[in-house]
């Protein structure tokens, strides 16, 4: 007990004192995440505002398939990802491997399902409301695909903050691509598994800890928005 | 009264924060700086080797290292699929192996340590101060305590598979009982015997690394079957062109230098030496 | 009955595009779950001012007002407003309230400017028809609330403001009135009657039969998918030609 203390002890000196290893760490683990989820949101909303609204033959496959994969382990991303950037596999040439890209395209490919099936879903539930109303407003499907994603924006906003919460929280698929290189490709997970991995308590704790205060930040603010969209009726 | 997001505002600040990110949070090496990639083991990490000898080579030579730490066998698999431009890893058979079916250019001793093993206080299989590992193996097995092996096609499992050879014994029909295989780098499979009071084949570098020893000791060392070499071997280009071959075959020739060589030398912790390095004419 | 007296032409017809009336349905049918609906229909609307479509509840009127809108396909028979078949240019000259106020999630102007350019409107006329719609529908004070956090009535009033800033020529309600207070339910009237006066034809879903004498024209009465009469005004209120008319106008439950 007393040596956990002592590395809590230590860990919190870390943060407060903006230890640069533990800074690195963090703001690599953030570019890569935030930059992930961005790219994921533009490519989800644009899936699920589509096939919320356009008919295609196939569409209850692709739906079903897309929230299946909501569930994709990060570790087989990772895996997939790898398979696609090694220098055997297809995408080879671009050179990517062990790179904090490819860590970003790992990531992509791990939000891009849960991003894509709640804009799905929340679309869907606007359009039951919308429809009528926007068809007899002599909209296009590609104009109603816009103004669903508009109006469900709180919704949509609750959808990008659960990517990033399961983004900056895996260790599975950056851990594979990027190959937790020092000062590369090293984020807040892999350093937590490598520093504990070398006993090194004191440093994982910090990691920790601050991995944590990032995952309740996330949750803090989806309750601000939701409860700031209910005050408007916007929820 | 109202606040409502107004369309333009949310997008453009967006926006920026996107591009924001991407530029102003710099990544640590660009990908105009020199970089090598070396493909390495989990033991040499976990000793802290590459944190100490790393930095003087990139003064030297603007050159980045960048270190994968995986076990030895996945190493060289990934030079074999050209993932890599350097291999650093000790398993001279496999080493060998791997220049001769054309993946390598040539292998260079770097450096030594050894293997011990460890074990809790108790030593309830009392194989503390043994001569030979061998032996140490029979008794641990005999007695059924339990052992914590990488299981990871590493180089210090395959070490340690030899001495089980040696001592007449076959673990595996155990594994999940007291011989507990964990998959897993040399850190994380101490973690686990010090957490279940189990003995362990490390090399010593690791050992005195690791910062979560518990009352664990070093019961069995000293036997030259425990001799623990290291081998640098560049990637051939022939076989994958994106190897850097210049830059990798520079780090080579520094490592096996006097500067190298001097560099390892110098790494200590707690004043006890990690490796000795013995580079020679390339073997 | 409050004061209208209809152009004798409506914008319908004057349009440059050409007259939008006469609206025909022949032998329209429509079929849901193995039900006729709407069974073989036939109807003629070429009269400018306020139609009202009226008729117990399960008779298929607000399916009919699809039907012609072009929200839903008929099974069977067609559709023809002034002798052509609905199309995209012919759409773009109608609007229509629903029952309920769908209004998106941002400001009443914003909901009006967001029509506006739906219908391709451009950005300069924007702004000063979105003005004249909030000031029409008594509004003005109110562009800037979230069009959700209105009250019903003033909600059914953006809706209808929205949908005449459109400038449409023929505007279709679907019982607009059914869930509001008087007071709200007297504002909508005024505005379709001043609708009206200015050439734009109306049909009205409605079951209320006070609401009917107060705007309609002439009303068509619908039963079990099929049109039971359809004559002026007067002459339905004061001598209704069918029983089912006779019974429904009398208040008793048509079956």
């Amino acid at each position: 007990m007393a040596d956990f203390l002592q590395a809590f002890h230590t860990a919190l000196r870390l943060i407060v004192t903006f230890d640069p290893r533990l800074v690195e760490i963090v703001l690599l683990s953030l570019r890569v995440s935030l930059l992930a989820v961005a790219i994921a949101s533009v490519i989800g909303f644009a899936v699920g505002g589509a096939l919320a609204v356009y008919r295609f033959p196939g569409r209850g496959a692709v739906s079903a398939v897309l929230s299946a994969l909501m569930g994709l382990p990060p570790v087989v991303a990772g895996l997939f990802v790898y398979l696609l950037l090694s220098n055997t596999g297809p995408l080879g040439v671009l050179q990517l491997l062990y790179t904090p890209t490819a860590m970003i395209i790992a990531q992509v490919v791990l939000v891009v399902p849960i991003i894509a099936a709640l804009t799905r879903q929340a679309c869907e539930d606007l359009l039951e409301e919308y429809d009528e109303q926007l068809r007899s407003l002599g909209a296009s499907s590609s104009a109603i695909v816009a103004t669903l994603l508009w109006d469900g924006r709180y919704r949509l906003i609750t959808a990008v903050l659960a990517g990033f919460g399961r983004a900056i929280a895996e260790v599975g698929a950056v851990m594979i691509v990027g190959g937790n290189i020092d000062h590369v490709t090293r984020t807040m997970t892999t350093a937590i598994a490598l520093e504990t991995s070398k006993g090194e308590i004191a440093l994982a704790l910090a990691l920790g800890i601050v991995l944590l205060l990032t995952a309740f930040a996330v949750n803090g603010a989806l309750m601000s928005v939701r409860r700031f969209a209910s005050r408007l009726a916007y929820a | 009264m109202t606040l409502h997001l107004d369309r333009r505002t949310l997008v453009g600040f967006s926006l920026a924060l996107v591009i924001g990110l991407g530029v102003a949070v710099p990544p640590a090496a660009q990908a105009e700086d020199k970089f090598i990639v070396v493909q390495s083991t989990t033991s040499t990490q976990n000793s802290g080797l590459f944190e100490h000898i790393l930095p003087k080579f990139k003064e030297k030579t603007g050159i980045d290292v960048r270190v994968v730490a995986v076990g030895t066998g996945q190493a060289l698999n990934n030079a074999e699929k050209g993932d890599g431009d350097v291999v650093l890893v000790h398993s001279k058979p496999d080493e060998d192996k791997f220049v001769a079916g054309g993946w390598g250019v040539k292998r260079h001793d770097v450096m030594y340590n050894d293997f011990i093993i460890v074990g809790p206080g108790s030593d309830p299989a009392r194989i503390a101060g043994l001569k030979h590992a061998a032996e140490g193996f029979k008794k641990i097995a005999a007695a059924e305590a339990p052992f914590a092996s990488r299981g990871d096609d590493s180089g210090t499992n395959k070490a340690e598979l030899k001495l089980w050879q040696d001592a007449g014994i076959d673990p595996k029909p155990a594994s999940g009982q007291w011989y507990l295989e964990t998959g897993s780098g040399m850190g994380a499979t101490l973690n686990t015997a010090v957490g279940k009071q189990a003995y362990t084949l490390t090399d010593r570098g690791s050992w005195l690394s690791f910062a979560n020893k518990d009352d664990f000791k070093v019961l069995v060392e000293g036997d030259p079957k425990l001799f623990n070499q290291y081998g640098v071997i560049l990637v051939n280009p022939a076989k994958h062109p994106n190897v850097k071959a210049k830059e990798g075959q520079t780090f080579i020739d520094w490592l096996t230098g006097p500067e190298g060589q001097a560099a390892i030398a110098s790494y200590k912790i707690d004043g006890q030496q990690l490796f000795f390095p013995n580079a020679g004419p390339p073997s | 009955m409050l004061d209208q007296t209809p152009p004798n032409e409506t914008k319908a017809s004057v349009n440059g595009h050409g007259p939008l009336l006469p609206l025909e349905l022949r032998a329209l049918s429509f079929e849901a779950n193995g039900r006729r609906v709407i069974d073989r229909l036939d109807l003629t609307i070429d009269e400018p001012g306020i139609t009202v479509i009226m008729g117990p509840n399960g008779a298929g009127k607000s399916v009919l007002l699809r039907l012609v809108h072009g929200l839903i396909a008929p099974t069977g028979g067609e559709v023809f407003w002034g002798g052509k078949r609905l199309d995209r240019e012919l759409a773009r000259r109608q609007a229509m309230v629903f029952q309920k106020p769908v209004l998106l999630r941002r400001s009443a102007a914003a909901n009006i400017w967001h029509a506006l350019g739906l219908r391709g409107v451009a950005r300069s006329d924007r702004a000063i028809r979105v003005g004249d719609a909030l000031k029409l529908a008594g509004l003005e004070r109110r562009a800037t609330t979230p069009a959700r956090v209105l009250s019903g009535g003033e909600q059914q009033r953006l809706c209808l403001a929205r949908a005449l800033s459109l400038e449409p020529d023929i505007l279709m309600l679907d019982e607009p009135t059914a869930s509001l207070d008087p007071a709200s339910t007297l504002a909508i009237e005024e505005l379709l009657i001043d609708a009206q006066r200015r050439g734009i034809k109306i049909i009205v879903v409605t079951h209320d039969v006070g609401q009917a004498r107060r705007l309609a024209r002439d009303v068509v009465f619908l039963h079990h998918g099929r049109i039971v009469e359809h004559q002026a005004a007067r002459n339905f209120f004061e001598q209704p030609q069918s029983d089912t008319a006779r019974a429904f106008l009398a208040g008793g439950l048509v079956l």
